[in-house]
């Protein structure tokens, strides 16, 4: 916390230069690797399991769709933190609201962030709005409550993959590995896969912090999907490298190689062989460690295609400076302690929870978590 | 009209006077330890390379369709029907995208100013869209770099490749490199032997990404639609269900 402190006075009194390293040759590294990048790919649970929930009328995930809107509005706003960190000029955030570029990736991105997040804010308030009995607020926000998740799950697909179009851009640049036209599409895939992956964390997680029992059906229900979108994601990606003549590559040594292997061995062979085994995949510390390393695989092919797969064209190799680990790693810490707070004193979790949402007028009962 | 550059580095003569009009004109530093640079820079915004003999520029290739316009969110940069790509640094909010998508890896940064800048060569655009000439092309004495208008300077590239074969390599570098740009080149030894690349695709780049933002204005309402239509039809089911108990329960809003 110190370093990141100190580290965040390094990047606003002595600039990017002192702070990163970061050059004319590299001019994206951690901060959008891994803050961007991975902070909304992290995020997506919130879409994935509104979209069962509310659109296909998954009622049996309904107790996790608190946190996982909790988690993903946090997931957001920080994002949107590391990108003020990131920027050159932060204070411009806003510019693409306002001078138009429709032809850049990175104009729609900026667009659908800012939309989702607010959409995201919306589907969190109610929890708030409850706990501090504003019924009025709350009727209609209920009451735009479904075109909400519509809103959402469409901007949530539209950045997802555009923060794999981003770099359709750069098919000089990009290693072979990585660079391929379905980057939107592999982008969106994995996203989903996260999205499943981290809800089923979170809920390991939290069942375990606060003391209560695993919804372990749901969660198996969960990993199944997770299951099949893994199974897609490794045949297309396969079949991409495959048509591409990409797939002679991984005879090459080399530190590419490596990686790109590490990505898929953590992201899909590990995890798809863990939940293939009903024995493995019934239990929750199946579930959770399949889901670890699907997250994992896919935190290493973000930093990959914006890290490992750009050094070879750019000519230099980059290791962040420890001005950009501190202020990543302060962001993370964050998120964990924001998050721990709100589970603390809004009513996130699922006792009680139901009661409370089924009924029109919410001035009922407040429960606590910690009771 | 349109604007360019025909560098012809057979007759280049590494005098670097164009490195050092360049300075002057956009009022940056120069001397012997900047002139020693063989790299373009937040301060050195074109450079001529030397190898042996030999002789190479680098600036800004001025894409007829830039990469680094098209993927610029706020528009700071952009291609003026003159020919120049330009960059207006009250608009731009330091994403550096320019800098990760310019097929030549062009744009540079400001990286030790607290207010930094995106610089790179403007073809000069205060004066040459008054109707004057580059600053580095007046001032060249052997008339390796050369002002005028693309299509002019392409048939004289034509030419003197024509006239020449065996001095230069036969290719106008520029003429079909992600699509044209508005410097074209000439040289006598292969142009990778100074780090351009040659098998760069032929279409302009912006292409690839705009063929996929444009679906969007479809992708939505049909999104919608989808979203919406799946959503009536699930819940349509409950309601049947609740119907046919007759009996409301608690559930349900
Ligand atoms: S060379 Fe790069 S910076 Fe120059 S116009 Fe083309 S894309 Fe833009
Ligand atoms: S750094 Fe500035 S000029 Fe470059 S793409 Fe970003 S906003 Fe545009
Ligand atoms: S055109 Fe102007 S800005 Fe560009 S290199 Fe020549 S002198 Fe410099």
């Amino acid at each position: 916390m110190i370093a990141a402190a100190y580290a965040t006075v390094v990047r606003f009194t002595r600039g990017l230069g002192a702070s990163t390293h970061l050059s004319d040759r590299f001019p994206w590294g951690l901060w959008v690797g891994f803050d961007v990048l991975c902070g909304v790919m992290l995020a997506a649970g919130g879409f994935t399991l509104t979209a069962a929930v509310h659109i296909f009328n998954i009622e049996r995930f309904k107790p996790i769709i608190r946190p996982t809107v909790l988690t993903a509005f946090l997931g957001y706003m920080l994002v949107v933190v590391a990108l003020m960190f990131d920027l050159g000029r932060p204070w411009r955030v806003w510019h693409p609201l306002v001078m138009w570029n429709p032809h850049s990736v990175m104009f729609e991105v900026g667009w659908c962030v800012t939309l989702y997040t607010t959409v995201l804010a919306l589907e969190f308030s109610p929890v708030v709005l409850e706990r501090f009995h504003l019924t009025q607020a709350l009727k209609v926000v209920r009451a735009i409550s479904v075109p909400l998740v519509i809103a959402g799950v469409i901007l949530s697909t539209l950045h997802q993959s555009s923060l794999g179009s981003l770099y359709l851009i750069v098919p000089e640049k990009l290693h072979a590995y990585w660079y391929s036209p379905l980057l939107p599409v592999f982008f969106f895939l994995s996203a989903i896969g996260i999205g499943l992956a981290m809800t089923i964390i979170e809920s390991c997680l939290s069942a375990r912090h606060f003391g209560k029992k695993l919804e372990l059906p749901l969660m198996r229900e969960l990993g199944r999907i997770l299951t099949v979108v893994l199974l897609l994601y490794g045949m297309l990606k396969f079949l991409d490298l495959y048509h591409r003549g990409a797939l002679d590559l991984v005879l090459h040594i080399g530190y590419e190689t490596d990686l790109f292997l590490l990505e898929l061995g953590l992201g899909l062979a590990l995890p798809i062989a863990l939940l293939l085994v009903p024995r493995v995949r019934d239990t929750e510390g199946g579930l959770y460690l399949a889901s670890v390393f699907t997250v994992l695989g896919f935190i290493v092919n973000r930093l990959n295609v914006s890290i490992t797969g750009m050094e070879a064209s750019a000519g230099v190799s980059y290791v962040p400076k420890w001005t950009e680990v501190a202020v990543t790693a302060g962001i993370v810490a964050a998120g964990f302690a924001i998050f721990g707070l709100a589970v603390r004193y809004l009513p996130i979790f699922p006792r009680g929870v139901e009661e409370l949402a089924a009924r029109p007028a919410p001035r009922v009962r407040l429960v606590h978590v910690r009771d | 009209m349109s604007l360019a550059i025909l560098y012809d580095a057979t007759l280049c003569i590494g005098c670097k006077q164009c490195e050092q009009a360049c300075a002057d004109r956009h009022k940056l530093p120069y001397d012997d330890a900047i002139a020693a640079e063989e790299v373009q820079s937040d301060h050195k915004l074109t450079v001529v390379q030397g190898r042996d003999d030999r002789f190479m520029r680098r600036l800004c290739m001025h894409c007829v369709e830039p990469t680094c316009a098209s993927v610029c969110p706020v528009a700071a940069l952009r291609k003026t029907p003159e020919g120049p790509v330009v960059y207006d640094e009250d608009r731009c909010m330091g994403c550096r995208y320019c800098m990760v998508a310019c097929p030549f890896s062009v744009p540079r940064y400001e990286w030790t100013k607290l207010l930094p800048r995106v610089r790179k060569c403007d073809f000069c655009a205060g004066t040459t869209l008054a109707g004057g000439v580059q600053a580095c092309a007046e001032i060249c004495p052997t008339g390796a770099t050369k002002s005028g208008e693309r299509a002019a300077l392409i048939a004289e590239a034509r030419s003197r490749l024509a006239e020449n074969p065996a001095q230069y390599v036969p290719h106008v570098y520029g003429l079909e490199e992600v699509g044209g740009t508005s410097v074209l080149m000439l040289s006598g030894v292969p142009f990778e032997s100074f780090g351009y690349r040659t098998d760069m695709v032929k279409e302009p780049i912006p292409m690839l990404t705009y063929r996929v933002l444009s679906r969007i204005p479809d992708f939505v309402p049909l999104g919608g639609i989808l979203l919406g239509g799946i959503w009536w039809i699930t819940h349509r089911r409950d309601e049947v269900a609740a119907e046919e108990h007759a009996a409301p329960s608690g559930e349900g809003r």
